[in-house]
């Protein structure tokens, strides 16, 4: 199989559309098996109570907010170096999503934050520095629609988004280099999870859901755009100047 | 399963308003994206010349 011809925007349409439903089913199994055992099975938190299972949307969104800034940063590498128009069209379709995590993850956390610290905010390195992430994304989204020429506009819009990502390490860190008010991470790659296993159960079944919901949304998204560029009329072509001048 | 009643579920030990609210706009956020694309699709389709008939 020729995988390189995918790297056509309109080769790539089809392939898309065939791949959506797989992964809507499965972030639909995953995001409802996670919840029934967040909600229903799981037993309440010591020292939290109940409202510790805001995490289960909470966390999962943070990380998805986190590493879909990275893979959108990733993507317009790619575009910048490779001159792929289909790396810059992905990056365009992941940062609504990104956004939208980030801000799930903003107004959950403040609603975890209210009985928890007795504050809906509090601007500590943890919150400004996610907080922070919402600009960067709304930044990014933003400089694309602000330049007509679309080549100059994913150069620059990618240009920002690979700048932004040292705040990355840093909402991830923040809670180990500054005396945040946020708790540290109760999860994580180098030690055993500060959580029971159920709950943890819980918390991986959701964060597996928000990504293939991630990535069914980010490929319906990205048919949109191949459409939305692809039948744009083109302005080499001495005939479509009419046309031209009606899209201008 | 954990909870005694539908009651004590929805009451959530005293947070319900919290947790409630939480996985409410969770859930509102997804379906506003999902219902956004839809609208953008049909938009796009609409523009886009005939432009598929090629690939399919």
């Amino acid at each position: 199989m020729n995988w390189s011809k995918y790297s056509a925007p309109l080769a790539f349409y089809p392939l898309a559309g065939k791949m959506i439903p797989w992964f809507s089913v499965v972030a639909a199994l995953a995001i409802a098996v996670g919840l029934y055992i967040g909600l229903l099975v799981a037993p309440t938190d010591a020292t939290q109570h109940d409202s510790y299972r805001i995490i289960f949307v909470h966390v999962p969104a943070a990380w998805m907010s986190m590493f879909l800034y990275v893979v959108m940063a990733i993507w317009a590498g790619i575009g910048m170096g490779l001159n792929a128009r289909l790396s810059f069209m992905m990056a365009q379709a992941i940062a609504p999503t990104g956004a939208m995590f980030t801000f799930i993850a903003l107004v959950t956390g403040c609603m975890w934050g209210k009985p928890t610290w007795g504050t809906y905010w509090v601007w500590d390195a943890r919150l400004t520095s996610e907080l922070i992430l919402l600009f960067q994304y709304a930044g990014v989204m933003l400089l694309r629609t602000s330049i007509d020429d679309l080549r100059r506009a994913d150069r620059a819009s990618g240009v920002l988004a690979l700048v932004g990502v040292v705040n990355i390490p840093i909402i991830y860190f923040s809670v180990q280099w500054w005396n945040t008010l946020h708790q540290g991470a109760s999860v994580s790659m180098t030690a055993a999870p500060k959580m029971a296993a159920i709950m943890l159960t819980a918390m991986l079944l959701m964060t597996f859901g928000f990504w293939m919901y991630s990535i069914a949304v980010i490929l319906a998204r990205v048919r949109c755009v191949i459409l939305e560029r692809e039948s744009q009329p083109a302005w080499s072509n001495p005939s479509a100047a009419p046309e031209v001048a009606e899209a201008r | 399963m954990y909870w005694g009643s539908v009651s004590e579920f929805l009451a959530m030990g005293g947070y319900g308003l919290y947790v409630w609210t939480s996985f409410i706009i969770t859930a509102l956020g997804i379906t506003w994206e999902v219902l956004a694309l839809w609208r953008r699709r049909a938009a796009a389709l609409a523009d886009s010349h005939g432009i598929l008939r090629s690939t399919e």
